[in-house]
């Protein structure tokens, strides 16, 4: 079924009976070409981009629990390509321009927003940190505009500009970046998939990966086995432990990240505001909660909840930087279990074993990635090389130490950033 | 309407408020909603979706309808619930999300068009023309969306946090948590308990059933008083629990100041930290409406917000009250009802075994089908077998049955389960460790069955903290049994709501059922249910069974959606307390930082510190007149610059040479006594960490200083290489950052300088070029290091922070009568760049010693932190960006930290990305600027000319790559 | 979260700093070779369940310790003094 206004005026007017499943609920099949491990955003997006772009169907996609029931369905929302690292610049300019026109492609409103945003800086170093980055996302044809304190005051003009800890002395402003409706991603790709003949199998969990001489023969899974050609791992949060199923260990420690918002208010923020020195980025929905987050919390976890240091600190920082939400109450927290890699970037590659891909490393930087992460390991699983956008993605870069982007500068080594 | 003879309320002080303008009057006790109540008013709010007039559905923090915005200004308080707040002189309420008016409100259109506004409707629109989302869709959605507003100026009230430690935590003060609280209080434990409300009691003073022969509500105040008697225990009212983390930690809120006028200096909130060796969740039940068709007008309540209303505020919500049920204990709020005087038009019950009474009448097995009433509820349909009639009623009480808040339960990721006795989820024993549920929140309905759990989860507590517990003491209360029959919506035509707030209704979860999001997860999220304020706190566990009825399916196989804290919202500011302003994070200031003010220095952050920018002059008017005469002034003459930010870490034991070694790229085990000596210092995985000069002031005796940036991760380092990998090593580490100031006395005259101040004049050959020792100074110990950050013969003065402004004050005075004066960060940063020194610009995290032409100061003789991974390929491949000075070659004289670098005939495009600019100024010793930058195989291109863009700030200059040294390469005049 | 410190007893985590896997104990050899090194430094177990980790008593004592606990209850099983918990 095609979605438009047209649509939902007749269905409108007819009772809404119309309406049909937007993706199938299909029993898994003995044998498929290629398995993706993971319904979440980047697996759900790399099963259509797979179908789309190269022609393939015999495809299934495996999810242990819900589709887009991982970190694509308890994030921040942002989108952006404000990154400074070759690597890293072409991959995420290459996911924004995926983001750009993907409602009419998926033919479902996933409101990506680009209302800006804006990165503050607080000290002439800082300044020229984000003059850096700024240039360096020029470079790559991506837009970057250094704004003075009055230039963010346009945009902001309700941070504390008078008495805050840290005064704003600007931002670099990047106006294509901004947000989107998160579950209506994974939802779009989900349903495009569906459309094409990609088989998503809810409450199917892996247990087991086949190898034979080497080579990926298939998996085992709580619905029974399924034979496949390639399997690819995009499993954010499990990557260590799946990956383990096929004898690896990876540059992988999970972390619980946390996110909040508030209840609905009438609009008041209009653009992303992200606080390096307090480690806090808010935006406001279009429902209009107040969605916002800060640092991990600092030890390993899968348990998708952390504690109240890191809660407060978000918070302190927003009172810091923007003392009018004060009144603005939080109504629900949660976490997300985060795959952080030393570097800060991520993963998306072959493994030592044939026809076994890996896509993981994801860090808290996920969400803005799902469409080109998608793209790119569709590329890579279908016709076995890189993309060029993310061909330096390589899990070998540790040990080489050849390509490593450590886009903070906090050190290319776990719990650093 | 106020019911004469009912109420725990003083009938003789009354209290003003306004809402929307009207002034009313309540009592004192009353929350907004009873005294609204009381006044006749029904309707309060507008829904958020269709702007459906609404009105208060229940009478505590559960309230999804009844939001109003309290408050002026930098206090104005949107979202606030008007079954919490409490009246008081002066409180202005205003309604919200209706526009021009409550009563005529222009987007209630939007309920017209509601066909189209079904589950997920804007994924499936608003997507043509592709430019139009940002341009119109979307700032109609937002306009339209959302509920109350913020004052958009900064929070004027005052917050507080706090931390509370206790054994035994009780959450909630209704029969179960009294009775848990009286048993571990009366045990001598240590107890706080905490209840939501301004009084505590929960239930009891709501309902008329009696404990030991007397009214509940009598026996809790006796219950209270005891507990209030008991040192050992801490009460703590208008406290809600919201949270529960790991290792028995709570999150709690305590609204100090809400239900009063404003009051300087007192905080409105206390946000808490409760950190309990064992709790007892008590929290009771919330009691779930049923869905049929309108069943959202004003004047439609829950049957036990009825009765609390009646019982606990002496008011009726109506004069013709009706009730629908599926349980015996909404019979109750008939009962009550009648024997205060209120007309009970109709008691409709679903069941068909429904129990009868003699004081009004039931209709068993009845269902209300649909409702009338423009701005409030005016008659229901009662449908009776095939029979319908309306029923004239202005209140009608309503009852699904109880959902025990379970909700703490589930915070650490418990999943509650399905209780088909009581058709409800209760918590699961054990999902918070340490934590038990006794009451209601159990699915313990009877005041007996609450009093006896809240018994033994106490005992159960004292127990296992090896606490004596009193002998048993139950007393006697009603113990009836809960009945209930499961109905969950009504089947028929029309809207029937179940999430009154978000406007989801019955139909929206069967279409979401149908278009496939038959998840649970799924449901919420494409339809909102339990999305609003309340988070589904009255709706989810109907939604839930509506899902599963359309998908086939058991309500336990369904699954539930996760309750993750608060429990009910907090205010940013109270999380946050303490941060606005300058409350962020400490200020750390130095000795010198009174004497540079009153010089009329700028002052700069510097992480947590505040250093001098620069010293303004007399006819000065711009920095760079500043920072050009103070270059100048450190070259001709002398300059003074605070430098104690910089991390010291004091080291001695026998080992300290050695660890030293291990620490640093180099060797400090081989230093003379007497001398100082650079050291790098890698990260393990090879990269810079950081760099400094070590001094040795005995045989085994270090000091070692860092970066201002870095001072505490490389303490943390040196205790980790000691304790974790080397503990057997006999050495001890201690920072004296903050105990030592020092001043750095730079240039030319600096010894001549000196020499006035120090008691023994120094000897030029007893302080070569990095010698340190002990001297005294205008009589006072200190240290001296003959170092230099900017290429002069310089020296840093050390002497015991208490000394430190007099001597910055008087090495000042001194330089000044010699030419010389205070210099700032700007000058300092000239300097060094002038001398291709390095800082965190370009030891930014991301650099090697190869990088910064230090490969050779990775000794080979030795093993140290982070030299097997400097080594590896990619990071000694020569193709890396390394450390090259850079100098204007073109027309443009201007280079720019943050520039990008190119060969000369590039595109500024990333694929011909070569480098980019770290640091820059003018330098008025050579009158160009000086940049130092990393660039492709830079060493190997010295004298060539690249191309520098910085697109951000519109410069592309044309730069000639020269060694990072462009003052005094030879090094004579540091030596000299 | 609270942990308890060996030294100072039971604390609140924000007086912890947290380095990650208690694996950064058993340092190689300098010669050990690359895929010792790399094992070490980066390539992670990650266990969903009974993990040993390092924190280090910033705000309070400056001991570092080894924390056994639990990374999905967030149970804290056994603490010790990363002096005395041998390689």
């Amino acid at each position: 079924m095609r979605f438009s206004g047209l649509r939902v005026l007749k269905e409108g007017l007819t009772g809404n009976r119309g309406w049909t499943a937007h993706w199938r609920d299909p029993e898994p099949k003995p044998a498929y070409d290629i398995v993706i491990i993971g319904g979440g955003g980047h697996g759900l997006a790399t099963a259509y981009y797979l179908a789309r772009e190269h022609g393939l169907r015999n495809i299934a996609v495996l999810e242990k629990g819900y589709l887009g029931g991982g970190n694509v369905g308890r994030n921040t929302t942002i989108v952006r390509a404000n990154y400074g690292l070759p690597g890293n610049s072409e991959f995420y300019s290459h996911s924004l321009k995926l983001w750009e026109g993907l409602e009419q492609e998926l033919n479902f409103n996933v409101m990506h927003s680009q209302r800006g945003v804006i990165n503050l800086f607080h000290s002439d170093g800082q300044r020229d940190a984000y003059a850096r980055r700024g240039n360096a996302m020029v470079n790559q044809g991506d837009d970057a505009i250094l704004l003075d304190r009055d230039g963010v005051r346009r945009l902001a003009p309700y941070l504390d500009f008078d008495n805050g800890r840290f005064p704003v002395y600007g931002g670099l402003y990047h106006p294509r970046g901004g947000t989107a409706r998160h579950d209506a991603v994974a939802w779009g790709y989900a349903r495009g998939a569906d459309q094409r003949g990609v088989d998503l199998i809810q409450n199917c969990e892996v247990t087991g990966i086949d190898i034979q001489n080497g080579k990926v023969t298939g998996v085992q899974t709580s619905r029974g086995a399924i034979r496949a050609g390639k399997v690819g791992i995009v499993v954010a949060g499990r990557s260590s432990q799946v990956a383990a199923m096929a004898g690896m260990r990876l540059p992988i420690e999970s972390h619980v990240l946390q996110a909040f918002v508030t209840e609905g208010l009438k609009p008041v923020i209009d653009t992303v505001v992200t606080f390096g020195m307090g480690h806090f980025y808010i935006s406001q929905s279009d429902k209009g909660g107040l969605v916002f987050g800060g640092d991990i919390d600092m030890y390993a976890s899968y348990a998708a909840r952390g504690n109240l240091p890191a809660v407060e600190h978000v918070m302190e920082a927003g009172m810091a930087l923007m003392p009018m939400i004060g009144k603005a109450r939080v109504l629900r927290s949660w976490g997300g279990i985060m795959d952080m890699s030393p570097d800060g970037s991520p993963v998306i590659d072959r493994t030592g074993i044939e026809g076994l891909y890996l896509n993981c490393g994801w860090c808290y930087g996920g969400f803005k990635a799902v469409p080109g992460s998608g793209h790119c390991f569709a590329h890579l699983l279908a016709t076995g090389r890189p993309h060029a956008a993310a061909a330096q993605f390589r899990l070998d870069r540790f040990r080489t130490g050849a390509g490593i982007m450590d886009e903070e500068g906090t050190g290319a080594q776990h719990n650093l950033h | 309407m106020r019911v004469a003879g009912k109420g725990l309320l003083d009938r003789s002080r009354s209290v003003p408020f306004r809402f929307d303008g009207v002034r009313y009057a309540g009592l004192e006790g009353d929350t907004l909603a009873s005294a609204l109540l009381a006044n006749g008013v029904r309707l309060v709010g507008r829904s958020f979706k269709y702007h459906r007039p609404r009105g208060i559905l229940t009478a505590g923090s559960e309230e999804p309808n009844a939001l109003v915005t309290v408050g002026t200004g930098g206090r104005r308080t949107p979202n606030t619930r008007a079954t919490v707040q409490e009246i008081h002189q002066g409180l202005e309420a205003r309604s919200q999300n209706a526009w021009p008016s409550l009563k005529h409100d222009l987007l209630s259109l939007n309920n017209l068009a509601a066909p189209f506004f079904g589950a997920g409707f804007y994924y499936k629109t608003f997507m043509w023309p592709k430019a139009f989302w940002e341009r119109i869709y979307e700032p109609a959605i937002r306009r339209a969306a959302g509920l109350g507003a913020l004052s958009g100026e900064p929070d004027a009230d005052r917050y507080e946090r706090a931390f509370a430690f206790c054994d035994l935590l009780v959450i909630g003060a209704g029969p179960a948590g009294l009775m848990a609280a009286l048993v571990a209080g009366r045990a001598g434990a240590d107890v706080i308990l905490a209840d939501e409300e301004a009084r505590m009691g929960g239930r009891l003073l709501a309902e008329t059933e009696t404990i030991e022969g007397r009214p509940g509500h009598e026996w809790a105040e006796a219950a209270l008083a005891e507990l209030a008697a008991t040192e050992n225990v801490r009460l703590m009212t208008r406290t809600t629990v919201a949270g529960a983390y790991d290792q028995g930690t709570f999150a709690a809120l305590e609204r100090v100041g809400h239900h009063r006028a404003p009051q300087e200096g007192l905080p409105v909130e206390c946000f808490w930290r409760i950190v309990a060796k064992r709790a007892v969740l008590a929290a009771g039940a919330l009691e779930r409406p049923i869905a049929f068709a309108d069943n959202d007008r004003p004047g439609i309540m829950t049957a036990g917000a009825v009765r609390a209303y009646l019982n606990r505020w002496g008011v009726s919500p109506g004069r013709r009250v009706s009730v629908f049920a599926n349980n015996d204990d909404a019979h109750r709020t008939a009962r009550d009802m009648v024997k205060a005087g209120v007309d009970v038009v109709a008691v409709i019950d679903s069941r068909a075994d429904a129990p009868g009474s003699d004081l009004f009448e039931v209709h068993r097995g009845a269902h209300v089908v649909g409702s009338a009433g423009r701005l409030g509820l005016e008659a229901i349909t009662l449908r009776s077998g095939a029979a319908e009639h309306r029923v004239e009623t202005d209140c009608l009480a309503m009852s699904g049955g109880w959902n025990p808040s379970v909700h703490l339960s589930c915070h650490m990721n418990g999943r509650p389960v399905w209780r088909e006795d009581i058709v409800s989820f209760v918590p699961t024993p054990g999902a918070v460790p340490g934590m038990v549920a006794a009451g209601a929140c159990n699915g313990a309905f009877s005041t007996q069955a609450c009093l006896r759990e809240g018994a033994e989860a106490a005992r159960g507590a004292l127990e296992e903290l090896g606490i004596k517990p009193p002998k048993p003491d139950l007393p006697m209360a009603e113990d009836t049994e809960y009945r209930i029959a499961p109905l969950w919506a009504v089947a028929g035509k029309g809207r029937a709501w179940l999430d009154f707030q978000n406007d989801v209704t019955v139909k929206d979860v069967r279409q979401a059922a149908a278009e496939n999001y038959r998840s649970v997860e799924h449901m919420k999220r494409y339809t909102t249910q339990g999305m609003a304020t309340d988070q589904g706190k009255s709706s989810n566990v109907a939604a839930l069974a509506v899902l599963a009825d359309a998908t086939g399916r058991g309500i336990p196989e369904t699954g539930t959606t996760t309750f993750r804290p608060p429990y009910s919202p907090i205010a940013i500011a109270a999380l946050g307390a303490g941060g606005q302003g300058k409350g962020f994070a400490p200020e750390r200031l130095t000795t010198s930082h009174k004497a540079s003010r009153e010089r009329g220095a700028p002052m700069i952050e510097a992480g947590l510190w505040y250093r001098p920018s620069y010293f303004p002059a007399p006819g000065e008017s711009n920095w760079r007149q500043s920072c050009d005469r103070e270059v100048t002034m450190v070259r001709a003459a002398v300059g003074i610059c605070d430098v104690s930010t910089l991390g010291k870490i004091d080291i001695q034991g026998p080992d300290a040479g050695r660890l030293l070694d291990f620490v640093y790229t180099n060797m400090f085990s081989t230093l003379k006594v007497g001398r100082v000596r650079y050291g790098l210092m890698l990260r393990e995985d090879g990269y810079v960490m950081d760099d400094g000069t070590t001094a040795r002031l005995g045989e085994d005796h270090y000091l070692m200083t860092t970066t201002t940036a870095a001072a505490g991760e490389v303490m943390r380092h040196l205790d980790f290489v000691h304790q974790g990998l080397r503990p057997e090593w006999d050495v001890r580490f201690a920072s004296v950052s903050e105990q030592w100031a020092q001043f750095a006395v730079a240039g030319p005259k600096s010894r001549d300088l000196l020499n006035g101040v120090l008691d023994a004049p120094l000897e030029a050959d007893d302080w070569p070029f990095m010698a340190c020792g002990a001297v005294r100074v205008l009589g006072v110990a200190g240290r001296l290091f003959r170092i230099s950050f900017s290429g002069e013969h310089a020296y840093e003065l050390a002497v015991p922070a208490r000394y430190g402004d007099s001597l910055f004050r008087a090495l000042v005075a001194r330089a000044e009568g010699m030419g010389g004066g205070a210099y700032g960060m700007e000058a300092l940063n000239v300097l060094r760049i002038e001398k291709g020194l390095i800082t965190h610009a370009e030891i930014h995290g991301r650099t090697t010693a190869f990088d910064i032409g230090m490969g050779r100061m990775v000794s080979a003789k030795k093993d140290c932190i982070g030299k097997t991974l400097s080594q590896r390929p990619g990071l000694t491949d020569p193709e890396r960006e390394r450390l090259v000075g850079l100098k204007p070659a073109g027309a443009v004289k201007l280079i720019t930290a943050g520039g990008h670098l190119f060969a000369q005939d590039a595109a500024p495009v990333r694929q011909n990305d070569q480098g980019y600019v770290t640091s820059a100024g003018f330098s008025s010793t050579l009158g160009h600027v000086v940049a130092l930058g990393f660039l492709r195989r830079g060493p190997d291109r010295i004298g060539e000319v690249v191309k520098m863009v910085d697109h951000l700030r519109g410069v592309e200059t044309l730069c000639e790559v020269v060694d990072p040294v462009f003052f005094d390469p030879e090094g004579g005049r540091v030596r000299g | 979260m609270r942990i308890t410190c060996p030294l100072c007893g039971e604390r609140d985590r924000r007086e912890f700093y947290y380095k990650g896997a208690a694996l950064a104990l058993d340092r190689p050899e300098p010669d050990a070779g690359a895929e010792a090194w790399d094992e070490h430094v980066f390539l992670r177990d990650n266990p969903a369940g009974e993990t040993r980790d390092l924190w280090y008593h910033a705000d309070g004592c400056g001991a570092w310790i080894v924390v056994t606990r639990d990374t999905v209850s967030h149970a804290v099983l056994e603490t010790r003094l990363a002096g005395e918990a041998g390689a």
